[in-house]
């Protein structure tokens, strides 16, 4: 196929030029009805904000343009099949698991799954069979997840369905994703691949390797984050075992019927700027990452991790795009450091959590940028650096699960304080933000050990989410 | 026929000047670069379009930023001096037989390549034995100085463009560490005149004091800058821009100048009302 191609644009433009008369919705009516927010995102964009019609097909049916668009996505990607996602990858890595599995089934995930996993489960009524993932003692993150761990998890649930891999995690660390869609296979069952952090693994050289390349059945794929398209704009990629026509209907459950033509010609843009620029692009990007990891372990006490990491195991191979600096040494939390980096020096990073921060290096990205990160962290280091002594290391805390999430989500259940809430079964999620995996998940037994993680990140200003009390000063239980 | 330069101060308001020749016209890594030949302001040379320098009044901006620190604190011996590819500000401080080192830092190699070839006697001084050059970002150069310097002269242009990192708080930290227990940092502070120009200028000066315990804001009459005049900051760890200032000692070096006199540099730290009004926005109180 012609990659040099991008239907769903040229439809767009081609439909721009024949001025049709619109009488139908949106109501803004080409931005015409809408003046301030023309003014605000200007005419062209709200030009091509319209529906379905023949010559721009449809989401939920594709048959021309966005199919053609699917197609080059697939192509591009190594996919058998490629759909293109607008309820982020959140809905791409729920069709995944939707499409999977069913209620009862056993799926085998590690727990630092995204939430958008678990929920899927609340939605089908499939039952987790939680991998521990290893973790790194110093740095306080959860690895990859290990050969062994899965044999035995397989060994223990011979009639799960389905492996769900997280690769790369947020902090670029992956797994033997070869080797762990190999042992699916074997064990018939299908391996799904949560790869929001990977867009980039298709194209740029020398990354760790892709989902589709290893074999792997299903992957969520973010295009908006290292792909380059608009927010919420994703890809779900199938292999050759997956049906194709299942994975649609599975998607039509959930997605709306009126799919954005501002994402998906911004998916379909991007797939073109990937195949035609992204090996330039994401040799620079690690070039900078490099750059970024060498000055910040210059400055001394934070240890930006890489490559290093790498241990054959838990740490398989790293996404070297990733700038991951840990930061305890210094005496601050990652959490805090995020927070100055911001409130004093006028920088956004993607995360900080209790030890680490990740600073989210892309295709938009210049040297001047970087220049500025790194002497605010020096600046830091020299202003705020303390005694490190005092601070908590994030452990991983394994998950007691009693029932299913579904179970539990539905359940009569009661309200209690949080703290008199240990030994009970939890009925909701409890989340920490940064970085956004589950503390709690419906069905699991509260423990000190939980308890006291939740204090200590609430002191630490995480963000906590998930229960109906906002404030999360009570929690819903298991009547 | 007939040939203007024109450069945007604001979306709304233009500065043109007639041009007779278009001298150069490149593009290096980092920016776009042109010099011009002008009846009225003689060469002028302009990045990514704007003017940075004319032969005719640049002698304003150089004295500006070099003698008012070389007029109060007595043992300046090594300067940095940050951007200024042009030559400008190296020369006035060659004139100062006690500055041992001048250390330049230069993002763009370019410049001073073309600055060489069409502003000669800008650049007449930079093969001074006591300059040495560097091509890096000024960013990463000074996070690496420890109490190196008695008085580093940023020499940036506008914080919209490439040089934004060197207006902002990691950027004054890290000179405030580079710099020695009382040395003294200069530094460009736009003009207040226009507002997104008083916003940038604003935020700027909240960073600088949050650093230095002296921060003082001067102004210089800049005809082809922005609304004409220029704000510069003496950002000082010891010496008070005024009170330090030793005018004798100073007019005993006999230096000649155009612009710059002791009785200007105590003057060109009274500001106008509306200016004082902006500083005490940021300030936060009343002082003097």
């Amino acid at each position: 196929m012609d990659q040099n191609r991008a239907p769903i644009y040229e439809a767009l433009e081609t439909f721009r030029r024949m001025r049709i008369v619109p009488f139908d919705v949106p109501g803004h009516k080409h931005g015409r009805g809408n003046p301030e927010l023309t003014a605000f995102l200007g005419e062209r964009c709200v030009s091509v904000d319209v529906n379905s019609m023949k010559p721009l097909d449809n989401l939920c049916h594709p048959i021309s343009v966005i199919r053609e668009a699917e197609m080059l996505a697939a192509e591009a990607f190594g996919a058998a099949n490629a759909f293109l996602m607008v309820g982020g990858t959140t809905s791409s890595v729920q069709s995944m698991v939707l499409a999977a599995c069913k209620r009862g089934d056993e799926i085998i995930l590690p727990r630092n799954v995204h939430r958008s996993v678990i929920n899927a489960l609340v939605l089908c009524g499939a039952v987790p069979v939680y991998v521990n993932p290893e973790v790194d003692r110093r740095l306080g993150i959860s690895l990859g997840m290990e050969r062994a761990q899965i044999e035995k998890a397989i060994r223990e649930h011979p009639k799960a369905v389905a492996i769900l891999v997280n690769n790369p995690t947020y902090y670029g660390i992956c797994s033997d994703l070869r080797a762990i869609v190999k042992m699916a296979h074997e064990a018939g069952m299908l391996c799904l691949v949560d790869e929001a952090h990977g867009t980039h693994f298709y194209f740029g050289e020398n990354l760790p390797v892709s989902a589709m390349a290893a074999g792997a059945d299903m992957a969520a794929v973010s295009m908006h984050k290292s792909g380059g398209s608009l927010t919420q704009s994703s890809l779900l990629l199938t292999g050759e075992r997956v049906l194709a026509g299942h994975v649609r209907q599975i998607i039509n459950l959930t997605q709306t019927t009126s799919g954005s033509y501002l994402l998906m010609s911004s998916l379909d843009i991007s797939r073109r700027n990937l195949v035609l620029r992204g090996r330039e692009t994401f040799a620079q990007v690690v070039q900078m990452a490099e750059y970024a990891r060498e000055e910040i372990n210059d400055i001394g006490g934070y240890c930006a991790f890489g490559r290093e990491l790498i241990n054959g195991g838990s740490v398989y191979d790293f996404d070297t795009t990733k700038l991951s600096v840990h930061t305890r040494d210094i005496g601050l939390a990652g959490i805090e450091v995020y927070d100055l980096l911001r409130d004093e020096y006028g920088i956004q990073i993607e995360f900080g959590d209790i030890g680490n921060i990740l600073a989210y290096l892309s295709m938009g990205d210049r040297k001047q940028e970087v220049e500025r990160l790194v002497s605010a962290l020096t600046e830091i280091r020299r202003r705020y650096q303390r005694d490190p002594r005092d601070l908590m290391s994030q452990e991983y805390i394994d998950p007691v699960v009693v029932t299913s999430p579904q179970e539990a989500f539905y359940a009569a259940k009661k309200s209690v304080p949080i703290r008199d809430s240990e030994g009970m079964v939890c009925s909701e999620f409890v989340m920490c933000y940064p970085p956004g995996i589950p503390i709690l998940a419906p069905g699991e037994r509260v423990t000190k050990a939980i308890l006291d993680y939740i204090e200590y990140a609430r002191e630490k200003g995480c963000s906590l989410t998930g229960p109906e009390d906002p404030e999360i000063w009570r929690l819903n239980v298991l009547a | 026929m007939e040939l203007w330069f024109s450069e945007y101060h604001t979306p709304d308001v233009q500065h043109s000047i007639r041009v007779n020749r278009h001298l150069y016209s490149g593009r290096s890594a980092c920016q776009q670069i042109d010099v011009f030949d002008t009846p009225e302001f003689g060469r002028v040379l302009a990045l990514d379009g704007s003017v940075m320098l004319t032969e005719r009044d640049e002698f304003i901006y150089d004295e500006m930023v070099t003698h008012v620190p070389m007029a109060v604190h007595p043992e300046i011996h090594d300067v940095l001096v940050i951007g200024s590819g042009d030559g400008g500000v190296v020369k006035e401080l060659t004139r100062y037989d006690r500055v041992e080192r001048i250390d330049l830092v230069e993002m763009d190699p370019q410049v001073i390549e073309i600055c060489r070839a069409y502003l000669p006697d800008n650049a007449s001084r930079l093969d001074d034995e006591r300059v040495h050059i560097s091509f890096e970002d000024a960013l990463r150069f000074v996070r690496r100085c420890h109490k190196e310097y008695d008085l580093i002269i940023v020499d940036s242009m506008d914080p919209f463009g490439p040089s934004e990192g060197l207006f902002t708080k990691e950027f004054y930290g890290n000179c405030y560490h580079a710099l020695k227990s009382d040395g003294i940092l200069i530094t460009q502070q736009g003009s207040l005149f226009y507002r997104q120009d008083a916003e940038a200028m604003q935020r700027s000066h909240k960073r600088i004091i949050e650093t230095f315990p002296i921060s003082k804001i001067y102004q210089a009459h800049i005809p082809t800058y922005a609304a004409g005049y220029w704000l510069f900051g003496f950002s000082s760890k010891k010496y008070h821009p005024i009170k330090d200032l030793d005018a004798k000692a100073w007019r005993e070096l006999g230096l000649e100048t155009q612009y710059y006199t002791p009785k200007l540099h105590v003057g060109s730290f009274y500001l106008p009302a509306f200016l004082e009004q902006k500083l005490r926005e940021v300030e936060g109180v009343d002082e003097e």
